[in-house]
């Protein structure tokens, strides 16, 4: 049996600015998550899968996701599941699943409250436990060693401006249906082409910083070189990660390419996803690449292509 | 919207790590002042040296030493140290290639400032005084213009092999509970006991979210419960706890308030601890300054049925 196509259908997200500090987790969804089902004519409960992608370390509370469920609406029991990264992971997961034809349909969530923390201090206890962690650098110094070698290499002229203000907390969902679902819900459903993720070896040193191959490979088994896109959605941390991601994605200066500012972390590459969908439901675009990164120096990426309905 | 009730909370977790043979050789070795690397199939040495190779996943065991002396392959400053981080005054993080190594290694360098730091420059290694075998043994690298230092003495063997990292850990975040919680802790303050109803169902949660769990909706109207409830379930507890203050044996029970649908959970006193059933009419005991109840105690009201409380567990 041939897997259905899927789509990306609805997509909310939290207001940038929006004053959300001490919201719980419950609270900062809801509104999101009301938007996106309202767009997708469904009711809580109703998506046939559920998944969602956060972190417990930003906010340092334990199980922090399944107090999320409590804005999802989850009895009678769903069918739920959860990633403990970046929603544009949980957006996968979803699609896996929707490609088996287990569910027609699937709601993904995102939501991140690093005002609760320092992420410069939190995430350095994603990196290797003997050799990094112990040292505690955090994602802005490695970022900024990135940096360097791309100014060293003379693909960067100066450093970049500083990063503006950090990440605020927020929250963002997107709804996924399967063919003929999906043209029921949406009027011009964003058809996913292709998705991949990879991973670069995890010891810094061992790296080009001033290329991405896990990148490459990403967008290749995406699809993404097989045709021009109209626009490119790149989630960038830090702004020096777009020149990596350019050259890695074979955009030109010519290129319509938006780069994220400063995105709730575990938000912002699902946000990605979202706008690039919504481009399409928009009728502005007909081929879209969404990315989306994890880890420091953009370690791990996630590539996807996004295309309207042909003809 | 009165503010939302904030705490600090402090996470701790420390971890013990078992190194395996090349990581417990590698940390072995800074204790030692000897920098190992791993060599691949091919012939490079990586420092620090890894067990697989990250290209081809090949099994890596042929250690062999370096020089303590580099140079920087990237760096970026770092004007604000943060606890835990190598130095406590402004210093540039740097990714160093030690001179008979193929791959670089992340650290510390010690300069007054940016200007004083280039790709390409010649470091050395500043070894911590005091060495347990761990990454941390190599306090930081310094400037340096000498010529390159000859690899450290290795001959396949230490004494005392450190195989275990204590890895303690300390984050600081201020806890918030949300909108929903702070108006309900707000009330607790005053000795009362509030839910919010659900839209849809019309159920009322205790203690309040913001959502009914259930239906998936903001819950906004609160609702003052209680003060008395009925205990819906139990158990007797035999086993004192950690730290804890409360003698054994107690009963710890589920309680649904007075005009709530889900139970809140309480201990049970004065009554002995077998005499406490389903269906006991209780209310709350408010001692001190405590923001929630100490306990809760029999009303002396006749017991509730069954039927009053089924589903309200
Ligand atoms: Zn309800």
């Amino acid at each position: 049996m041939e897997p259905p196509q899927v789509a990306v259908v609805a997509y909310a997200r939290s207001a940038p600015e929006e004053d959300t500090a001490g919201l719980s987790e419950a609270e900062l969804l809801l509104p999101v998550l009301g938007e996106v089902l309202q767009q997708a004519g469904l009711r809580p409960g109703e998506p046939e899968f559920t998944c969602s992608g956060s972190s417990d370390y930003l906010a340092g509370r334990p199980f922090s996701f399944t107090l999320a469920l409590d804005a999802v609406g989850a009895w009678p029991p769903i069918a739920e599941s959860h990633v403990e990264t970046d929603g544009a992971w949980a957006l996968y997961e979803a699609w896996v699943k929707l490609l088996t034809g287990e569910a027609r349909t699937a709601l993904v969530y995102a939501h991140g409250k690093a005002s609760a923390g320092e992420p410069e201090r939190v995430l350095s206890r994603q990196l290797d436990p003997y050799c990094l962690a112990p040292l505690w650098p955090g994602p802005e110094a490695l970022a900024g060693l990135q940096e360097r070698a791309l100014i060293d290499a003379g693909e960067l002229a100066e450093p970049a401006p500083g990063k503006g203000p950090p990440a605020g907390d927020g929250a963002a969902a997107v709804v996924l249906a399967a063919g003929e679902t999906a043209r029921r819900i949406c009027g011009r459903p964003a058809w996913i082409h292709g998705i991949d993720h990879r991973v670069e070896p995890q010891a810094l040193g061992v790296r080009d910083l001033t290329d991405s191959p896990s990148t490459r490979l990403a967008a290749e088994r995406a699809g993404a070189y097989r045709a021009s896109v109209d626009v490119a959605e790149l989630h960038t941390p830090h702004p020096a990660q777009e020149v990596v991601l350019r050259k890695a994605l074979a955009l030109g200066a010519d290129a319509e390419v938006h780069a994220s500012g400063a995105d709730p972390l575990m938000v912002a590459g699902l946000i990605r996803l979202g706008e690039a969908a919504a481009r399409i439901h928009r009728g502005e675009a007909g081929r879209v690449l969404a990315h989306a990164t994890s880890g420091p120096c953009l370690q791990q990426n996630l590539v996807a292509v996004l295309e309207g309905e042909r003809g | 919207m009165p503010e939302i009730l904030s705490a600090p909370l402090v996470v701790e977790f420390p971890f013990t790590r078992s190194l395996g043979p090349v990581r417990s050789a590698f940390l072995t070795g800074l204790r030692e002042r000897v920098v190992l690397g791993v060599r691949t199939r091919d012939g490079r040495v990586l420092v620090p040296p890894a067990e697989y190779d990250p290209y081809t996943a090949e099994e890596l065991g042929e250690l062999v030493p370096v020089a303590a002396t580099g140079c920087v392959t990237t760096w970026t400053w770092n004007p604000r140290p943060l606890p835990g981080q190598p130095l406590g005054t402004p210093f540039a993080w740097v990714l160093v290639r030690l001179d008979g190594a193929d791959t670089a290694l992340l650290h510390a360098l010690d300069v007054p400032g940016p200007q004083a730091v280039r790709t390409g420059m010649r470091v050395h290694i500043r070894w911590a005084r005091r060495r347990t075998g761990a990454i941390t043994d190599l306090a930081c690298f310094e400037p340096y213009d000498g010529p390159p230092g000859q690899p450290g003495r290795y001959d396949g063997e230490f004494t005392d092999l450190v195989t275990l990292l204590n890895a303690p850990a300390r984050l600081d975040y201020t806890y918030s509970p949300g909108r929903a919680q702070t108006r309900y802790l707000r009330a607790l303050a005053e000795h009362r006991i509030t839910g919010e109803r659900c839209p849809r169902c019309r159920k009322v949660s205790v203690p309040p979210r913001g959502a009914c769990p259930t239906c998936g909706v903001a819950s906004e109207e609160e609702v003052t419960v209680g003060p008395r409830g009925t205990v819906t379930t139990f158990c007797v507890v035999n086993i004192k706890g950690r730290d804890q203050r409360i003698e054994v044996p107690y009963v710890y029970a589920h309680i649904v308030l007075d005009g709530a649908d889900l139970a809140l959970h309480g201990r049970i006193a004065g009554l002995p601890c077998d005499q406490v059933r389903m269906g006991l009419r209780v209310e709350p005991v408010w001692s001190g300054d405590g923001r929630h109840p100490d306990h809760y105690r029999p009303t002396g009201e006749p017991d509730a049925g069954y039927q009053t409380f089924q589903g309200r567990w």
